[in-house]
């Protein structure tokens, strides 16, 4: 095993398919040549020419549609889109089409895809480059959206991902790109869509988090014991829609104090689906008020480094929301 | 208009008195099926009629040089001229306007008009307009990529070279030369607005800006469509690329039964396309050339009133899906 970080894992988990099955293919805007923005395509085109590592024209639509198109005949791409924030113009492709073949067709036509964004605040990334735009893609049954923080599981649900016969999103947070550092194995494994991981027990809280936000919230839960002696456990999503909500309820009913925190604003969001599931569910065993943390009802991520750092969550924020909770 | 016609005559296309019956016998099974569907929903059995009156010729012009299970088709909700002449029967046009569970297109999931077969390679089709551009150059693509001989024919109406993806999926075929045609079924009307305020220009002419040919064909002269198709067809299986053709023809119908035509449109218009029907136009050709006479026409009439007759009857037999089946086949398994 050789310690890599998430880009890594991505690349070797997409590398290890297009290897192992003629089918699978990757596209998008400098995928090719450059080998992505992010270099995560890197030396995909040499292996695989120009095709199967196919540099498209900047457009988004195009990219997903020719993608569906792929699918239904007998291919496997991986579409890329540069930054999830440029996603919209290929909504109606996701959402209207990919995710609806197979129901619209009584399951004559499914739709074997993957595609891959990039998404959360990045210092410099502004409003177009800093989006979590999950919450438009969680309403939309047909389409999985998954959303792994860790490089081991990032390349073994990439692999299920390419290999599952739906279309699904595979998000990407791109501050965790380089961050996030741990020995991966280089064997063929994968990782089961639809499956949460507790990444921490805990008797007196529970925190459902992923992304930038789920390092942060493992780094305060282990401050937070040697400090405070608050035991929290932390729960990860992994896939955010369809939820495994199994596994979120049993934390839930086992600490009784629930709160959610995603880098996403709250309005809307996957943050508010997951809490209500718990309020319903969970009712009889909870021993305080289902929480949520998140980003501010405002457009996206400013430039400037200051309102930046107000705009996400910092540990502050989140220390204080879990000894509140705990406390309560 | 100016358009060019079948100059050369069926025999230098190299279509037996077979294939013009074959032609003839679509178009019209296409027609009664079209019009049988406004008797329905006229009394009040049928919620939705989208037609595709008119078009006829410009549909089973280009299909008759798909290999059908073979090549692929995107077509539009107007396209059951196409869809037919690749195999699917009379039964399956009354089951899916019907919503039973035999329709082969979706079990009773969409509205008629939306086509579906894995059998016969017609991808499923939704709603929105223009979708459909985009993921026939990734079909296209994936045959070009295994160096097969598949081509993709893609429909669609005027209009829908009004949006994005209509050009994305023309600039992406031109770049890479895939094996597609392109078919504007340009018949007038996106609902209530006339072509002169929808295109700009000609869209026959776009093609070149791309880098391919384009060719504008009189869509009511099903011959001169077949010549059009034939030459796009070869030239897609020959590795040269894609075609763009655009047929000028026109609405017959109201757009659906739920659109009333009255507040947009003069009933002479109308009256002056319908004599430019190409049912009427081919069957003039076919009698010029000997191959049908008043004897044969009503065989082939009272062959189609038949199979209509008992599609219909078939259909409103059939049942409905259990209500419950709404929950399944979200996900495929496996």
């Amino acid at each position: 095993m050789a310690t890599k970080n998430l880009l890594q894992a991505i690349h070797d988990g997409l590398v290890e398919e297009m290897r192992a099955d003629d089918t699978v293919m990757i596209m998008g805007e400098d995928v090719g040549k450059a080998g992505g923005v992010f270099r995560v395509t890197e030396g995909l085109a040499a292996e695989f020419g120009p095709f199967r590592a196919m540099d498209t024209p900047l457009a988004e639509s195009l990219i997903v549609g020719a993608a569906i198109g792929l699918s239904v005949n007998g291919m496997r791409p991986v579409a890329e889109i540069q930054f999830a924030d440029f996603i919209p113009p290929a909504f109606d492709q996701i959402v209207n089409e990919a995710a609806r073949f197979y129901y619209r067709s009584n399951g004559a036509w499914n739709v074997p895809l993957t595609i891959r964004a990039p998404y959360g605040a990045v210092p410099g990334g502004a409003l177009y480059h800093s989006q979590s735009v999950e919450a438009w893609f969680c309403n939309t049954p047909g389409l999985k959206v998954v959303a792994p923080t860790f490089p081991v599981d990032a390349k073994g649900m990439l692999k299920s991902a390419i290999r599952d016969p739906n279309p699904v999103l595979f998000l990407e947070h791109k501050r965790t790109y380089r961050l996030i550092k741990e020995d991966v194995p280089e064997d063929d494994y994968v990782v089961p869509l639809g499956e949460a991981r507790v990444h921490r027990e805990g008797m007196d809280l529970t925190v459902v988090s992923y992304g930038m936000m789920l390092y942060q919230v493992l780094e305060v839960a282990g401050r937070l014991s040697k400090e405070h002696g608050i035991e929290v456990e932390v729960v990860e999503p992994r896939m955010l829609y369809p939820l495994d909500k199994e596994t979120i309820l049993a934390s839930a009913r086992k600490t009784g104090k629930f709160l959610v925190l995603a880098e996403a604003n709250l309005t809307g969001s996957v943050s508010g689906e997951i809490a209500a599931i718990v309020a319903r569910e969970a009712f009889e065993w909870l021993d305080g008020p289902v929480m949520r943390v998140g980003a501010p009802d405002v457009p996206a991520a400013p430039f400037a480094k200051p309102m930046l750092d107000f705009f996400v969550p910092g540990q502050e924020k989140m220390e204080a929301a879990m000894l509140e909770l705990a406390r309560y | 208009m100016d358009l060019k016609g079948a100059e050369a005559g069926h025999e230098a296309l190299g279509l037996g008195d077979d294939d013009l019956l074959k032609i003839y016998h679509h178009m019209l099974l296409a027609r009664r099926v079209d019009e049988r569907m406004w008797t329905l929903n006229r009394q009040g059995k049928a919620a939705f009629v989208i037609s595709c009156q008119g078009q006829e010729a410009a549909q089973v012009g280009v299909a008759y040089n798909l290999r059908p299970g073979r090549d692929y088709v995107y077509p539009y909700y107007r396209d059951s001229g196409i869809t037919m002449l690749l195999g699917q029967t009379a039964r399956d046009q009354f089951l899916s306007l019907l919503g039973k569970r035999e329709d082969p297109n979706s079990g009773g999931r969409q509205m008629p008009g939306h086509f579906s077969s894995r059998e016969l390679n017609i991808v499923t089709a939704s709603a929105p307009v223009g979708v459909q551009y985009p993921q026939a150059t990734g079909t296209a693509l994936a045959f070009k990529m295994r160096g097969e001989d598949g081509v993709v024919l893609v429909c669609g109406g005027e209009a829908s070279t009004s949006g994005g993806d209509w050009h994305e999926a023309m600039n992406f075929a031109g770049i890479y030369d895939l094996p597609v045609v392109f078919l504007i079924e340009n018949n007038v009307y996106a609902i209530s607005v006339r072509s002169e305020i929808q295109v700009a220009g000609s869209i026959a002419k776009r093609a070149e800006g791309y880098g391919f040919p384009g060719v504008e064909v009189d869509g009511n002269d099903v011959l001169a469509v077949y010549e059009a198709a034939k030459e796009a067809f070869e030239r897609a299986r020959r590795g040269d690329g894609p075609t763009l053709i655009e047929a000028k023809t026109y609405r017959i119908t109201a757009h659906s039964s739920d659109d009333d035509d009255r507040r947009y449109r003069e009933r002479e218009e109308i009256e002056e396309w319908r004599r430019k029907d190409p049912i009427i136009r081919y069957e003039r050709y076919l009698e010029e050339n000997d191959i049908v006479d008043e004897e044969k026409k009503e065989q082939i009439a009272g062959r189609i009133k038949a199979e209509v007759d008992e599609a219909v009857e078939y259909a409103e037999r059939a049942p409905y899906a259990d209500p419950e089946e709404v929950l399944e086949r979200v996900y495929a398994e496996g």
